[in-house]
């Protein structure tokens, strides 16, 4: 292919208008003005990213389902799950406090698997589900607010805090969190955007190559 | 040709922000729609300095009741505190966790100054049309958008403290107001930064080649 007849790309970032480049397996192409980085070449991007989801569905169930800790003051114990700290904190009256933690650690996350299965799994086939497009424009205007990674996190400094006055319980959901967290960011680095909107220009009218 | 020194903006071509495809949009009077995926196309995010300010003038408002409130009520048989956001890190520092305090200082303190900071430096530069430091300005835009998540760290570890250290008497957390502000801080920080456009930082230098 000449120089001149590969497609137009803008960078998202400084808008300066260039033309693609090939990649080889696993490169990257940046913008040659600001340095973002514009497409990455990922290999089987479409199946390691269905394997992620998959697995990370199957913690996130996990997760949800069982004691995340547990504390015990002489013989007084508490364990709570995910949901239940967020149904005790909107219990309590912290209202923003309780759904700004049920969305971005539970509804988000939730949302985005299931927008990628949906997404995959018919791809995967050979299908295209109906309504790639406002999908892939949904996973991208929530995919800022889900936190698991941070949530992590929170889970640790708990743990710090609560170990001087307390006898720890950690619970089945604690180490499916962990796992969770490394399925997300590999479905995150693992999937490429680019591979969903050529497969549907394939299916549209075959002239992609 | 394209001009590779130029804007797609400059030179009529919109790129769709879904789905990455430019399309030559010659003409303004209407809003195009993507031929892919049916996105309305915009050359730059609309009213993304006005939404911007808004959003960051209401964050800085949040900002003082957040620090200043309670954010976490510790009660036990013999003791009782009340804990700003900083008294809470100072309490940890002084109990043994200096590294857990250093971590929650960064996330709760630093980060959501840093983007308040930057946020408005990056909305005066785009306002006087500056070129200065292009390069370094978008890597402070790219810092703000990739850190600003970090600060919900604080309201993750009061909710599962609130709901976990609930025994009795003996024992109970309770959420203080300030966390209610704080969490407004965080969500209106990141709405700001989401609404900031980067892309007008660089027609500063496409306002150059046209005089
Ligand atoms: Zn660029
Ligand atoms: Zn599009």
């Amino acid at each position: 292919m000449k120089n001149d007849e590969r497609p137009l790309i803008a960078c998202p970032q400084c808008d300066l208008l260039m033309r693609e480049i090939p990649l080889p397996s696993k490169g990257a192409a940046c913008c040659c003005r600001c340095g973002a980085t514009l497409y990455r070449n990922l290999p089987d991007s479409l199946n390691r990213s269905l394997a992620f989801s998959i697995s990370s569905a199957i913690l996130f169930i996990i997760v949800n389902s069982f004691p995340l800790l547990g504390i015990n003051l002489q013989g007084n114990a508490n364990a709570v799950t995910l949901l239940q700290a967020v149904q005790s904190l909107w219990d309590q009256g912290m209202h923003l406090v309780s759904s700004l933690t049920f969305i971005t650690a539970i509804f988000v996350p939730a949302l985005e698997m299931g927008l990628m299965l949906y997404l995959l799994v018919p791809i995967r086939i050979g299908l295209v589900p109906p309504g790639v497009s406002p999908i892939m424009r949904l996973l991208q205007i929530i995919k800022p607010w889900g936190m698991v990674e941070v949530f992590m996190l929170g889970i640790l400094v708990s743990l710090v805090k609560l170990v001087q006055d307390f006898r720890i319980i950690p619970g089945v959901a604690l180490w499916s969190f962990v796992g969770l967290t490394v399925m997300l960011a590999a479905v995150a680095s693992s999937f490429n955007p680019r591979d969903i909107w050529a497969h549907l220009d394939k299916d549209n009218d075959g002239k992609i190559d | 040709m394209i001009d590779p020194a130029s804007s797609a903006a400059a030179q009529g071509f919109c790129a769709c922000h879904v789905c990455g495809l430019v399309v030559p949009m010659h003409n303004e009077e209407s809003p195009a729609r993507c031929p892919r995926c049916n996105t309305t196309l915009r050359f730059r995010k609309p009213d993304s300095m006005m939404r911007c300010w808004a959003l960051l003038i209401a964050a800085y408002l949040f900002y003082l009741p957040a620090n200043l409130l309670t954010m976490m009520e510790t009660g036990t048989l013999i003791s009782y505190r009340k804990d700003t956001i900083l008294s809470g890190i100072i309490h940890l520092w002084n109990n043994g966790n200096p590294g857990i305090a250093v971590i929650v200082f960064i996330a709760s303190i630093m980060v959501p100054i840093f983007k308040l900071i930057v946020l408005t430096l990056l909305l005066l530069s785009v306002r006087r049309g500056s070129r200065w430091g292009l390069k370094h300005r978008i890597q402070l835009y790219r810092i703000v958008e990739m850190v600003g998540r970090w600060s919900m760290l604080d309201i993750y570890v009061l909710t599962i403290l609130a709901a976990l250290v609930q025994i009795q008497s003996m024992a109970t957390v309770k959420a203080g107001t300030g966390s209610i502000f704080f969490g407004a801080v965080v969500v209106l920080t990141m709405f700001a930064a989401m609404e900031f456009d980067p892309r007008m930082m660089w027609d500063s230098l496409r306002e150059k080649e046209s005089v």
